[in-house]
């Protein structure tokens, strides 16, 4: 069976992100797994029991400093070499803005296809994407090239397979090409413990209904009783309630988890476009008429700031 | 400063939108065409630098007949002019192609720095910006919430999941901004009738060198099998909240085995 390829998503503080899991997942469907890691001296060894646990076979490491130290070109090179070498049946990448980024650069310099956002993967390289705010669903596949894809977090439940990965360093050699745009400083913003937008298995979002910043705490709240992420719609995040980097929608992050809540949220379409593939919807708005009703499994017309206290005290009563 | 923006033309995405069922592409006939909001960001963003550092903003776009309205209405903000890459033959590009179109073009403009939105509403691929600067051999600085012009040195903030990133680089550069980085005017009274008279070159495949063949259809390397319409969902219990509403909540949670 020939390999595929599947370029590793990290962090520093969570290790191997579930995103790498699914696609470890997705890639035995084509093949056999082989993961990419390409970061600074030292990121293989840390990830390589996990990536083993989830069947890839191989590790391909790329680790230099100078890998790091530029925005994605250099990545994208050692890739290119790489993918020209082991000819792979497929490559796959995290759909989020440095998988994305990586993939682009790869697709011009091998002049290949490229999907993104794929939330399936057929085993002959059909692709199944969701556009349109979630309204349509898409089968395509690259004809020029092969399979490259990034995937979208969420969309498949990681499947361990036992693998003993055997590892290759791969050398590293950035040209001057790949140097032009040079990170000057990386800054570590406090995130606490609760999980990853686009990879949480609950996510509760507040809206213009939440009012204030402070009033987030509410939200907050709720979250982490249900081990959840915060989201926010555009108009709470346009008020200044809450980060952009947390907005759910057209300009923010598309999510899908199993449980997606929306406090205070009306549910405009740009709204629906981050969530509404999420398995189970529920809604509270004072204002019945609200469109997110409408794809609500469960919701309560009401005040937020009654009904969502209720909501966290029977919750932790039940424990 | 020479700043070309690269502006796309898309369905409204605070409306319905659907594929062509003939050849699965975007259908622009039924729908509301506008300028993609985030482009939007991209044209203030040139326009700030302009006023601040002197120089030239043009307006790039590659689209069918009907985006000269798109066009009219970025021109219409305050830039100087506009390039419409118009063919018959660019119908059903896909990114890589596209990317092909606009560095071609991009080439014969001599830009200092090239903005655009971070992505489109539609596709929402966010892959144009990294092409271009692989093609065109010059600086990708990706995502910026903030963007700082100083001499020839160009320094962007940009948010990662961790926190943000500063990038630098030199120009010439490609710069892509989110609708963080500024709150873009409204077109003036004055600046509508202006628009009106800049001028827009249009300029077909032939004068770029690009052959119909590496396009379009023809040229895609990607290709849409079919689309069929997500049956759409359908809203289960609604109650009204008589003083319960977060108890009935809690017990719909258990029925799904969430607590």
């Amino acid at each position: 069976m020939s390999e595929v390829l599947v370029v590793v998503e990290a962090t520093q503080e969570f290790g191997v992100k579930k995103v790498t899991l699914e696609m470890l997942t997705l890639a035995r469907g084509l093949g056999t797994p082989s993961a990419v890691v390409l970061g600074g001296p030292g990121a293989a060894e840390a990830l390589s029991a996990k990536l083993g646990e989830y069947g890839a076979a191989k590790i391909y490491a790329a680790e230099s400093a100078e890998i790091d130290g530029y925005l994605v070109a250099p990545k994208a090179t050692v890739l290119a070499e790489l993918v020209t070498r082991v000819q792979p049946a497929a490559v796959l990448l995290a759909s989020a803005q440095e998988g994305k980024e990586i993939a682009a650069r790869l697709a011009v310099k091998l002049d290949n296809g490229i999907l993104t956002d794929v939330v399936g993967l057929d085993a002959d390289g059909t692709a199944t994407q969701v556009v349109f705010a979630g309204s349509t669903i898409v089968k395509s596949k690259v004809t020029r090239g092969l399979p490259l894809v990034t995937v979208r977090p969420n969309s498949v439940t990681p499947e361990p397979a036992a693998a003993t990965p055997a590892v290759e360093q791969l050398t590293v050699s950035v040209p001057a090409a790949d140097k032009l745009a040079r990170v000057v400083n990386r800054v570590a913003e406090q995130k606490g413990s609760r999980p990853e937008l686009t990879e949480a298995s609950v996510v509760v979002s507040g809206g213009r209904g939440v009012g204030t910043a402070d009033n987030f705490k509410l939200v907050e709240e709720l979250a982490d009783l249900l081990g959840g992420a915060v989201g926010a719609s555009r108009a709470a995040v346009d008020s200044g309630y809450y980060p952009h980097q947390f907005q759910v929608g057209q300009t923010g992050k598309t999510v899908s988890p199993q449980l997606y809540i929306a406090l205070g949220i009306s549910g405009a379409i740009q709204h629906r476009a981050g969530m509404q593939t999420s398995k189970t919807i529920v809604a509270v708005n004072k204002d019945g008429e609200a469109p997110i009703f409408e794809l609500a499994d469960f919701g309560v017309v009401g005040d937020l700031f009654k009904v969502v206290p209720q909501t966290a005290e029977e919750i932790r009563k039940r424990r | 400063m020479n700043i070309v923006v690269l502006v796309k033309q898309v369905p409204d995405s605070g409306a319905d939108r659907n594929l062509r069922t003939d050849d699965n592409t975007v259908d622009r006939g039924s729908a509301n065409n506008v300028i993609n909001e985030m482009d939007e960001y991209a044209i203030e963003e040139a326009l700030k630098i302009k006023e601040a550092h002197g120089g030239e903003v043009t307006i790039l776009t590659m689209g069918p007949d009907q985006a000269t309205e798109s066009i009219r209405k970025a021109l219409s903000m305050g830039p100087d002019k506009a390039v419409h890459v118009l063919d018959d033959a660019l119908a059903g590009s896909c990114a890589v192609t596209t990317s092909k179109v606009l560095s071609t073009a991009l080439g014969q403009l001599n830009a200092d720095l090239v903005l655009c939105g971070a992505e489109s509403t539609d596709g929402r691929v966010q892959v144009l910006p990294h092409m271009i600067a692989e093609r065109l051999g010059v600086a990708a600085l990706t995502g910026a919430r903030k963007l700082t012009v100083d001499g020839g040195t160009l320094t962007i903030e940009r948010q990662t999941e961790e926190g943000y990133e500063v990038v630098t680089a030199e120009a010439p550069a490609v710069v892509s901004v989110w609708d963080t980085i500024n709150e873009p005017r409204y077109p003036s009274f004055k600046g509508i009738m202006a628009a009106k008279k800049k001028p827009v070159q249009t300029l077909p495949l032939a004068d770029l060198g690009v052959a119909p063949a590496e396009v379009g259809h023809a040229g895609a390397t990607s290709a849409v099998l079919e689309h069929s319409k997500r049956p759409p969902r359908s809203s289960g219990t609604k109650v009204t909240d008589e003083g319960a509403g977060g108890t009935q909540l809690v017990e719909f949670l258990a029925t799904e085995k969430f607590v």
